[in-house]
């Protein structure tokens, strides 16, 4: 028996507002802890995979990359089943765990658009 | 059912839980300036780490201390020495940095007061931290070669800091006879860049080979062992026979002496008399290392793997090829990632929080020619108080790889290059 949806009252629906104020809060919060924090291992990627689109480079960008796609090749750079010269053996540097947080974090950023001129670099 | 309802006490001792999470969170917010962090050296360690702290935290003060306005990076410099590029390609400077909020001292830091917790400039100004990042690159041991000085090397370069070292080796090849022969002596470990020696040594070799055809070159090294040794060892015999000559440790290669007015070396068994000599001399932790009280006896700096904290004095963090950092190279990938990683430390500390246990990736690529690269790579974590490589994640490029696979690593080094640029100085 649902005791609040027979015996409704204004005291449990304060209460269920709070408690849903404060789920969100928690979990915005932690939305934030996530966004700030990147996954271990996830700041090294950036000196080879660029964070801007202006940046000339035959290595793809990461960021705004759908999670499965990223993880789907790390796991096959790590099996050897995807042509590499260096993903091979950084994959294997990864646990599965590692790998999903990386391409989460990733898909989550956006890529910088080309500027006009070429980067100096 | 009713069992499962939260009670009102419930209820507020979770929410109370979940407000005293967040304590810490809204301490930082509401901080006008959330600490005061120092970085002393402007190269590929230092620069990425103001940056990464700016771009953690916008209210952090942060302030780098370089003497040079102008940064000369070393990778790809042997492709300047083998007149392959333009030494402007390899210079940056810090607008970028200035413009996201990161304060300029463009002058020379003198001293470090780890107890006041202060850095004194060359002009004497004197500026607070919170904590400070040691991030100095290399000095050349003076005293670890008899002969080499600073006036030698305006003899005989090491081309070891880029700038106008790299110039003048370049003039000099340049300069020299079709014929001549070329020297260049290897340390022993540790020193910056590993590969670095042989890279060079295969770019020069590709210079007199296509300019300069009937010149030799010997590479004397103060060691048996060398990284991606296999791989250069093969293109070497490939692409440069007779041209190129290794004379490792245990065949005599140990220069113990130099004579610049003479322009020889010498090791324990002969005397070399070249007409360009490229001495790349004993390296140790920048000078301000060794002020601040960072470094060890062994003229580098103990750090802990997690926050890259000094190990001999609290508040101070060092990176880079200062660092002791167990199995990571002193690379420039290397400084990067650990620079991003001690910003992440440094923000997370200076809010309250406990620094995340770091993995760092390492990736060097060498040219043994233009289109010919090769790479060594590998995956890093703390254990042990030191960084140790992730099993089965190390290693070098295939040594059976076709001509497709060398041309692509050259690329990928070029563009690697370009993005690291990006990130750090763009």
């Amino acid at each position: 028996m649902d005791h609040n949806r027979t015996h409704p009252s204004a005291v449990p629906e304060v209460d269920k507002w709070i408690a849903a104020f404060a789920g969100m809060t928690i979990s915005l919060l932690s939305a934030l802890a996530v966004a700030a924090e990147m996954p271990s291992g996830a700041s090294s990627c950036s000196g080879c995979h660029a964070a801007s689109a202006s940046v000339q480079t035959p290595v793809p960008p990461l960021a705004g990359r759908p999670t499965e796609n990223t993880v789907a090749a790390l796991r096959e750079f790590r099996a050897g089943t995807r042509p590499a010269t260096v993903m091979d053996r950084i994959a294997k540097g990864f646990t599965d765990d590692e790998l999903a947080a990386i391409a989460a974090w990733y898909a989550a950023q956006k890529l910088e658009p080309a500027k006009k001129k070429s980067d100096g670099g | 059912m009713t069992a499962a309802r939260p009670t009102r006490r419930d209820f507020l001792r979770r929410t109370g839980l979940a407000v005293c999470m967040t304590v810490p969170f809204r301490q930082a917010l509401a901080q006008g300036a959330a600490g005061r962090v120092i970085v002393i050296g402007g190269g590929f360690a230092g620069a990425t780490c103001a940056r990464t702290l700016k771009r953690l935290d916008p209210r952090l003060s942060v302030t780098l201390v370089e003497e040079n306005p102008t940064f000369t990076a070393c990778p790809f410099s042997n492709e300047v020495i083998a007149g392959l590029r333009d030494l402007r390609r390899q210079q940056f400077n810090y607008e970028q940095l200035a413009e996201m909020g990161v304060a300029l001292a463009l002058l020379r830091a003198a001293g470090v007061d780890p107890r006041a917790r202060t850095v004194t400039l060359a002009d004497g100004t004197r500026l607070s931290y919170d904590r400070l990042v040691v991030a100095p690159g290399i000095d050349i041991s003076w005293e670890g070669l008899p002969g080499y000085s600073e006036a030698a090397a305006e003899r005989m370069p090491h081309a070891w800091k880029a700038g106008a070292q790299t110039t003048l080796l370049r003039r000099q090849l340049e300069a020299m006879e079709d014929g001549g022969l070329v020297v260049i002596s290897a340390p022993a470990n540790p020193y910056r860049c590993p590969p670095g020696p042989y890279e060079r040594a295969s770019l020069i070799a590709h210079y007199l080979k296509t300019k300069k055809p009937r010149s030799k070159l010997i590479l004397l090294d103060a060691k048996d062992a060398f990284s991606k040794q296999k791989l250069f060892q093969n293109a070497w015999k490939e692409l440069y026979p007779g041209l190129l000559e290794w004379v490792p440790l245990s065949s005599g290669g140990k220069v113990t002496s130099v004579d610049p007015a003479a322009l020889t070396l010498a090791t324990d068994f002969q005397t070399y008399k070249p007409a360009v000599a490229n001495v790349i001399p004993p390296q140790k932790a920048g000078h301000i290392a060794e002020l601040a009280g960072v470094a060890d006896r062994s003229g580098w700096c103990p750090i802990d793997p997690v926050t890259f904290q000094s190990a001999l004095q609290s508040n101070i963090h060092v990176i880079g090829d200062a660092a002791i950092a167990g199995a990571m190279p002193k690379s420039a990938f290397a400084a990067n990632a650990e620079a991003k990683v001690c910003a992440a430390a440094v923000a997370a500390l200076l809010a309250g929080g406990t620094p995340q246990t770091p993995k760092l990736i390492n990736v060097c690529y060498s040219l043994v020619a233009p289109d010919y690269g090769i790479s060594v790579a590998g995956v890093y974590q703390p254990a042990n108080g030191q960084l140790v490589e992730v099993a089965g994640s190390a290693g070098v490029s295939p040594l059976d790889a076709p001509p497709a696979i060398r041309a692509a690593e050259a690329q990928i080094a070029d563009g690697w290059f370009r993005t690291l640029a990006a990130e750090v100085f763009g």
